[in-house]
């Protein structure tokens, strides 16, 4: 454990250890180029190179799974619910942290809010598609809504344990020039919890995108989001796996893009949260 | 008098604030978690009419083979899961944290499988298992590995655990990694002018300092493999012969589709029972660790 010194055969195992993760996603982009002709019944068939590469399974995979509308709606969810997310519980994780030590009332309303973190889905699921539909929000609204209800105990408990890290003199100054409480949370409190709304936008963001039990139960008619569509359109990719793992690429593409984009700031995102929450 | 209005004035911004996310949180959790517990106790399909059948449902339960195979296969895989997670995850975090080359490339390599919906990459596995493994087994001439496992009843479960291992290991090492760096450097250093070992080094200082971040992933993973949805949904539907079948592909399948749902709901009610007493558990041992943090 010298400082500056290497550790090769750790370094080196790791990078071996790279194939686990690695070999599934190769697989997929060989598929997904290749022509169902090329796929004979041995490893080579399915993991050797393509002839030639062509994006003809692309195309059919957009067509059929109607992918640019599945995406659009998979965007709309997830930015919607983000926006309403950092709004929201930011606001809700300010009052209650700001009250909690003088006023009991609302530490049993962050007990109350947090405790929605052992309600399983599972629990909810079947009389929620009920409500849903009773209110008119078995569509995208709701699931949305629903989200903001699903992620509101993990992000009110990151943003009041975060807030312990603000001084109330900041507070304190700018309610002695006479602002409200309301505009001195807007302009001055809400920007300094910027750490804490990557860290919650982060973690919703992954939960929301990837999620497919939600939509699946809330949604009625033909509405898709991106996974959903690979569970719907399964039986029209039959035996074309070349199809099918162009679609499975296309729906992974996005999510691909935004981690090689933020990396670094979802990785610091999400240990910060550990460390604070 | 002057400062006891701002004070309500005060009070007043306060609670608007909290209402929004009060009214929607009791809307959309806490009355749908008391319809379904008022459902559990009815023989409601679904649709059309419902009688109450008092705790019928419950005492049902114990004796239902397909709802006991459900917890059978969902504790065995949250049990395996949670062990391997936490032991593959803690290794994985110290490698990622020792004196390494390309470290920001290696630690995001091994993020990635978090970012992946568990459909896809339930769909991506489900040709590894069914086509690229017997493929191997067939030019390697090893039998065991000839034929799918997820057609296999015995070893179906395995198949999936496989699948939420792979994704589950990546959160928790980030986790652990996080956990890692807040021991402070000096610490190993007076290890080592004691002459303590590599195993020594971990099991009296390394795990001991961590045990803040042991505890909540514990509890994480615990939680993430008794809910398992996804994977089972695109890997195996539940079988071969329903053996795969989890508490919450079951609650799905026949509450949503089968005509169940009051049965369903008492199982839920049930399955939500047992999360709260896992994790009121967990916290309990863990707790006082915890505190240091």
């Amino acid at each position: 454990m010298k400082k500056g010194v290497t550790n090769w055969p750790v370094t080196i195992l790791l990078i071996l250890g790279c194939v686990t993760i690695f070999f599934p996603l190769y697989m997929t982009v060989i598929i997904a180029f290749k022509q169902p002709s090329e796929m004979t019944n041995s490893v080579a068939g399915a993991l050797a190179f393509p002839s030639h590469w062509s994006l003809s399974n692309f195309a059919e995979a957009i067509r059929v799974t109607d992918f640019w509308h599945s995406l659009g709606n998979s965007v709309f969810i997830t930015c919607a619910t983000i926006v309403l997310t950092l709004l929201l519980h930011s606001m809700t994780g300010y009052a209650i942290g700001r009250s909690m030590a003088r006023k009991k009332k609302y530490k049993l309303l962050y007990f109350y809010i947090v405790s929605g973190m052992f309600v399983p889905f599972a629990i909810l699921m079947m009389p929620l598609v009920k409500q849903t539909a009773q209110m008119g929000l078995d569509n995208m609204i709701g699931v949305i809504i629903l989200y903001l209800v699903f992620y509101m105990p993990i992000n009110v408990m990151l943003y009041t344990g975060y807030l312990k890290n603000i001084p109330m003199a900041m507070e304190e100054a700018a309610e002695m020039d006479g602002a409200t409480t309301w505009k001195t949370y807007w302009t001055i409190i809400f920007p300094m919890m910027k750490p804490m709304h990557a860290t919650v936008a982060i973690l919703t963001a992954l939960g929301t995108w990837n999620d497919v039990m939600t939509p699946l139960v809330i949604m009625s008619g033909d509405q898709n989001t991106l996974p959903m569509a690979q569970l719907n359109f399964q039986s029209q990719f039959g035996t074309n796996y070349n199809l099918a793992f162009a679609s499975y690429l296309l729906a992974l593409i996005p999510i691909l893009i935004f981690y090689l984009v933020c990396q670094k700031q979802i990785l610091n995102g999400i240990a910060s949260g550990a460390v604070k929450g | 008098m002057k400062t006891k209005r701002s004070m309500t004035h005060k009070d007043k911004t306060l609670l608007f604030m909290v209402l929004p996310a009060v009214i929607l949180f009791a809307l959309f959790n806490t009355i749908p978690l008391l319809r379904g517990a008022f459902y559990s106790l009815t023989n409601y399909r679904g649709y059309g009419t419902y009688d109450f059948v008092g705790l019928r449902n419950y005492i049902d339960l114990f004796t239902d083979i397909r709802v006991r195979n459900s917890y059978l296969f969902t504790f065995k895989y949250a049990v395996a899961g949670t062990i391997l997670v936490n032991g593959l995850s803690l290794l994985l975090a110290m490698a990622l944290n020792s004196k390494i080359k390309a470290k920001s490339f290696l630690r995001g390599a091994y993020f990635l499988p978090n970012i992946l919906g568990g459909l896809i990459v339930g769909y991506i596995f489900s040709f590894i298992f069914t086509y690229i493994l017997p493929a191997a087994g067939e030019a390697l001439n090893i039998g065991w590995l000839q034929n799918s496992i997820l057609a296999d009843e015995r070893f179906a479960w395995i198949g999936v655990l496989i699948v939420g291992v792979w994704q589950a290991v990546a959160m928790s090492t980030i986790i652990y990694i996080s956990g890692l760096q807040t021991i402070p450097a000096d610490i190993y250093e007076a290890g080592m002018i004691d002459g303590a070992g590599v195993w020594q080094t971990f099991k009296k200082l390394t795990l001991p300092m961590l045990m803040p971040f042991v505890s909540i992933n514990l509890i994480l993973s615990t939680k993430n493999m008794l809910m398992v949805f996804d994977q089972i949904m695109s890997l195996t539907k539940g079988g071969p012969a329903q053996s795969t079948e989890s508490i919450s592909y079951l609650i799905y399948r026949n509450g949503m589709d089968g005509g169940q749902f009051g049965f369903q709901s008492a199982n839920a009610v049930l399955f939500f029972v047992i999360i709260v007493i896992f994790s009121v558990v967990q916290m309990k041992i863990t707790g006082k660790k915890e505190e240091q943090l």
